[in-house]
């Protein structure tokens, strides 16, 4: 797949580290893989190390954070090496980033319109005319049914999916050619969470965009995703291909998968994840 | 059979807004019963409604034949408790387990406290090792846990479990529910359940209730609802979510 398009991200040997005074946290231990125009998933219970990876590719790593990495390339440019001014001009242009609770992540005391509009004349020169149009648009294409009352509502004004659905408008409208989601629909509720999920699939699909989908969720993952990393105390344990999930290899995946109840099918107790120090190691 | 929870028609508002518009529910002693619906559907008001932590506007509670005043008597909370969803709230920060374990007691006035607090963390797979660590020396699993054991240290009948697992990773939310259901078990206990996952509800519950904005939907055997013999749209609806994604 990603020989055909050309390789958007590559990473190799990613590691985090968090010196603290009990020692050094290692949050993320030489994660590798390679990205390109397709939808990769990252799975992995919390402390896994999967935000943190997406935080890395970001760049918005806490400052006392260590990043260290073989390579870490975007479109073949070195995204360690570069420095601060140029990767601030791919944040949010190029590289976009969806977080998991709108609540949080909008800025409260700005209208939602205005904080698209500041996204878009922060990385094109347009005037304030073009940019309130081209915002409107892109409210409606991500389903806002009445996008000129939304522009003007603060974000405490709007609901969950509501909010998430501005989120990905202001992401998007800069056109990014990858887009991190870290849990995109965890806050929201199911139906909401099939909404949101539908409008990012297909405006991943027709821009072809990369996108990284990271998750605690392995079954929503691999329902949206062609491929999935999974993740365990901060190391890739296995690459899988969504379709192939259920041939998993790996114990860890494969408890992952077995320990959520689902509906018509009788189990118990649970079957519970037995964990192995050699997974970690 | 007779009720562990009978409640007629009511009603909670919330200044003008009306978050229970006149619901009727009947749980059935030794039941595990769950509730179902999306955020502001108000099956969490339902639950503190008959804690006692929201006062009701009409309509009557019933617990194990005690209709229920305005205030709750300490016999009530003997019977009845509740575990929240979010573990990090609902444990006090600076309280050793110990200590926090300890305060139910001294309000209902036990004396064999020593005893009751080590069968409580053995119960809950703790042990003795936790019992003088903070909260926030703990997992999000084991801090349920204590959470728990809090719940069961009075042995009441009926627990009221908001979300129980919602804030846990997929593998630890399976290892408490197997506690609850043991406990459950052991106890003879009846559950009220509230959570947004079908699949938790089916898996815990005998008989659930649906519900939107304040109404009740239907009410259905956990049976009918795998068998996807279900009357309303809403309830197709949240099935049909709860299945996952479909590229369309």
């Amino acid at each position: 797949m990603s020989s055909a398009t050309g390789t958007l991200l590559e990473v190799d040997d990613l590691r985090v580290d968090f010196p603290t005074r009990t020692g050094l946290i290692q949050a993320v231990r030489g994660v590798s893989f390679s990205l390109g125009r397709e939808r990769l998933g990252i799975v992995g219970e919390s402390g896994s190390g999967k935000s943190q990876t997406g935080r890395a590719i970001m760049g918005v790593t806490p400052p006392q954070a260590l990043v260290t990495a073989k390579k870490l390339a975007f479109d073949d440019a070195d995204l360690l090496a570069m420095p601060a001014r140029q990767r601030r001009a791919l944040r949010g242009n190029r590289i976009a980033m969806i977080l998991q609770d709108p609540k949080y992540s909008l800025d409260p005391v700005m209208s939602i319109g205005r904080q698209i509009v500041e996204t878009l004349r922060t990385h094109e020169k347009v005037s304030k005319a073009e940019a309130r149009e081209r915002a409107l648009a892109m409210l409606e294409a991500v389903q806002i049914r009445d996008p000129a009352r939304v522009f003007d509502l603060h974000p405490h004004e709007v609901s969950g999916g509501m909010g998430q659905r501005a989120m990905i408008a202001m992401m998007l409208i800069a056109g990014p050619e990858l887009m991190i989601a870290d849990e995109p629909t965890s806050a929201l509720d199911v139906t909401v969470q099939l909404d949101v999920l539908n409008i990012l699939d297909r405006l991943v699909g027709e821009r072809g965009m990369g996108l990284i989908f990271i998750s605690h969720d392995l079954r929503l993952v691999s329902s949206f995703c062609d491929r999935v990393i999974v993740m365990y105390a901060g190391k890739v344990v296995e690459q899988i291909k969504a379709s192939e999930l259920r041939d998993a290899q790996h114990p860890y995946t494969r408890g992952l998968l077995n320990c959520m109840p689902r509906i018509g099918y009788e189990r118990h107790p649970l079957p519970v994840l037995d964990r192995k120090p050699e997974w970690a190691a | 059979m007779t009720s562990a929870i009978s409640i007629e028609g009511l009603e909670v508002v919330f200044d003008r807004f009306r978050a229970l518009k006149g619901v009727s529910l009947e749980v059935k002693s030794g039941e595990s019963f769950g509730l179902v619906g999306e955020s502001g559907s108000g099956k969490s008001t339902l639950l503190k409604a008959i804690a006692g932590l929201v006062p009701a506007a009409s309509g009557t509670i019933t617990v194990n034949g005690k209709t229920l005043g305005a205030r709750r008597d300490k016999a009530f909370y003997r019977e009845v408790q509740m575990v929240f969803q979010d573990p990090y709230g609902s444990l006090h920060p600076r309280q050793t387990v110990d200590r926090l374990l300890q305060e139910p007691l001294a309000i209902h006035g036990f004396a064999d406290g020593e005893l009751r607090i080590q069968r409580a963390l053995d119960e809950v797979g703790l042990g003795n090792g936790f019992r003088f660590r903070y909260a926030h020396q703990l997992s999000g699993g084991q801090r349920q846990r204590v959470a728990i054991a809090r719940a069961l240290i009075l042995e009441p009948s009926i627990l009221l479990l908001d979300e129980p697992t919602s804030a846990l990773d997929a593998s630890v939310q399976a290892e408490v529910l197997n506690l609850l259901e043991e406990v459950r078990r052991r106890r003879k206990l009846t559950f009220l359940m509230v959570s947004h996952d079908l699949a938790i509800i089916t898996h815990m519950c005998e008989r659930l209730m649906v519900m939107q904005s304040g109404e009740a939907v239907e009410t259905l055997n956990a049976s009918q609802l795998i068998a996807h013999r279900v009357s309303a749209d809403y309830t197709h609806n949240l099935l049909r979510a709860s299945e996952g994604f479909v590229r369309g």
